[in-house]
């Protein structure tokens, strides 16, 4: 659990840093290698009989470029962006909702009793 | 609180659910709390950018996340468990595809140029976000398209059966790769490095189908769980783009998670990364031909004959491979195991970690016959069991229980098998001698304590409960 704490202050400061031009790529660094560290951490420990649900749920996670996306889709001031944006929009909701959905389908069969 | 703060604290929240998420996964009883921690993880993140300032229009949004999530709902219900493989690797490839239009869309912006174009020519600026959106060009390119035939392998487009193999294919892709590095290092020179970016995203979608091109078979795990973490580290590099710190959290738990995998997929074989995507596996001069290996010391049997076999036994372990997968035969699977439970008989499963054609895969597809997960066993733990196994039942696999692996000069020397030749019997269901993918011959067929079972998977198992259930 220190680890996670751990990162959520790092995260904090990679976000309050935000705004100051100078620091926001060290945050950023910060974040990414205690992230980088607590994954190491975690996934070790998930047993091989979930690897397949492990590999389309953090698919799914990954799909978190869907925020990025919908910050460009939802800029109107530029249709090349927003285009491209809407593009991307698609692709990472086609991620997260078919990544989450399926690998839900495939945790119950692991869970369900005879 | 202003707005931004709220923003940021709900990515925190997003951040910690995604964690919490992959925590669940650790055992198969918290898992499916963990998917959905991370799923509400994912809608925090969202709901709370479409709050942001910059978001002006819903319009476009709307529109992206129906079309989108209808394809991906449609995907997720109607997929059969076996075809598992091939939709994360189509999901890999969407991840990677969004990362670089996202990056492209920020560098659209003139905004994000300012400082190069006050530079002007030939003054290298050293700008985090660009270089973060060169990467994430970069690397999501490489996944979307080395995703994409990956997937096309894996569906057996008639195609793509056969890699497309000619000499000088890998001075291309060293061609490729450097001149991604120099369009990456220009670009840093360049004052309105658009052009340049869409450049390199066309170079790295060559790079990544030919890098794919060659692989194939037994060796899609590997690249299946490598193409995983590159999605994770473009969606890592587009955080850097944007400075958002769920981006990059999230990317690189995605990144370290496939690197893992990778990893372990690549130990099981005792290859290196490296030997896997660059190599060729031949055989070698130690390995025999199939006719000095087999030559008139192969015996045939019959479902009656394994029937009784199963009779005298106490103890019995079924080793599914990627045959099983394609016969669907896990469900007839099932029913035998059960049938040898009702006679008294133990019944467990052996899982080599390469079995199938991605990490877990075969784990799942029992999972989906509603095999017990306790009855599933890794190499490690049921291999010192063999000894005392009366009938072990092989299904569809090959170099995973090929004992020439002991021979450290042989093709597969090295890799960790399943023992199953230290049984008292060893029944091996196969259409033919045809060798694995490493394409060597297995001595186990022509052991003394092994029968062949010469038959379709699925037709085989069904064929042994019958005459289970009559002798």
């Amino acid at each position: 659990m220190t680890m996670t704490s751990f990162v959520l202050f790092a995260a904090e400061a990679g976000r309050g840093a935000a705004d100051q031009a100078v620091l926001p790529l060290l945050a950023a660094l910060t974040v990414f290698v205690l992230a980088i560290f607590v994954g190491f951490e975690i996934i070790t420990k998930i047993p091989p009989t979930l690897h397949t649900p492990l590999m389309s749920g953090s698919n799914a996670i990954s799909g978190i470029t869907l925020v990025g996306a919908l910050l460009a889709a939802g800029h109107g001031n530029q249709p090349g962006v927003a285009i491209l944006g809407t593009l991307a929009v698609i692709l990472a909701t086609v991620n997260v909702v078919g990544g989450f959905l399926v690998t839900n389908r495939m945790l119950e069969m692991f869970r369900r009793k005879r | 609180m202003d707005q931004t703060t709220i923003i940021a604290l709900a990515y925190l929240v997003a951040a910690v659910l995604f964690i919490l998420g992959l925590k669940g996964l650790t055992h198969p009883r918290t898992a499916v709390r963990g998917n959905l921690l991370g799923a509400t993880g994912m809608l925090v993140a969202v709901l709370a950018t479409l709050i942001h300032q910059d978001v002006i229009s819903y319009t476009l949004i709307i529109v992206g996340l129906v079309i989108g999530g209808l394809i991906g709902a449609v995907l997720a219900v109607k997929i059969e468990m076996t075809a598992m493989p091939e939709l994360v690797a189509l999901f890999n490839g969407f991840g990677g595809g969004a990362s670089v239009f996202v990056a492209g869309a920020e560098w659209t912006r003139p905004e994000s140029y300012e400082v190069m174009a006050a530079a002007g020519w030939g003054t290298p600026v050293f700008d985090a976000s660009m270089i973060a959106a060169f990467l994430a060009g970069l690397i999501g390119a490489v996944t979307f398209w080395g995703s994409l035939l990956a997937f096309c392998k894996l569906r057996e487009f008639k195609k793509f059966k056969k890699p497309w193999v000619f000499p000088g294919m890998q001075a291309l892709n060293i061609v490729l790769g450097v001149l991604c590095l120099v369009l990456l290092a220009g670009a840093l020179m360049c004052p309105a490095p658009l052009g340049v970016f869409w450049t390199l995203v066309i170079v790295a979608s060559v790079l990544g189908w030919f890098l794919v091109n060659p692989i194939g078979g037994a060796d899609m795990p590997v690249v299946i769980a490598l193409l995983n973490s590159y999605s994770g580290l473009a969606a890592c590099a587009t955080g850097f783009v944007l400075s958002n710190s769920v981006l990059i959290i999230a990317g690189s738990l995605v990144g370290a998670s496939g690197l893992i995998l990778t990893n372990i997929m690549c130990k099981a074989m005792n290859r290196s990364l490296g030997n896997v995507l660059f190599g060729v596996l031949a055989p070698t001069e130690s390995d025999a031909t199939a006719d000095e290996v087999y030559g008139g010391r192969v015996k045939a049997t019959s479902a009656e004959e394994v029937a009784m076999l199963y009779d005298n036994a106490r103890r019995a372990v079924i080793v599914p491979g990627y045959g099983m997968a394609v016969a669907q035969a896990q469900h007839a699977v099932r029913d035998l195991g059960d049938l040898l439970e009702s006679r008294g008989i133990e019944v467990e499963y052996a899982i080599h970690p390469v079995a199938g054609r991605m990490p877990g895969h075969m784990n799942v597809l029992l999972a989906e016959a509603e095999v017990p997960y306790e009855k599933l066993k890794e190499m490690d733990a049921i291999n010192p069991s063999f000894a005392q196994t009366d009938v072990v039942l092989v299904i569809g696999a090959n170099d995973v229980v090929n004992p020439v692996a002991r021979n450290p000069k042989s093709a597969i020397g090295g890799m960790p098998i399943l023992d199953v030749d230290k049984a008292r019997t060893v029944v091996v269901v196969k259409r033919s001698l045809s060798p694995g993918f490493a394409g060597i011959p297995n001595p186990l067929f022509a052991a003394d304590n092994c029968l062949m079972f010469f038959a379709d998977g699925k037709k085989a198992v069904l064929d042994l409960i019958a005459a289970v259930k009559e002798g």
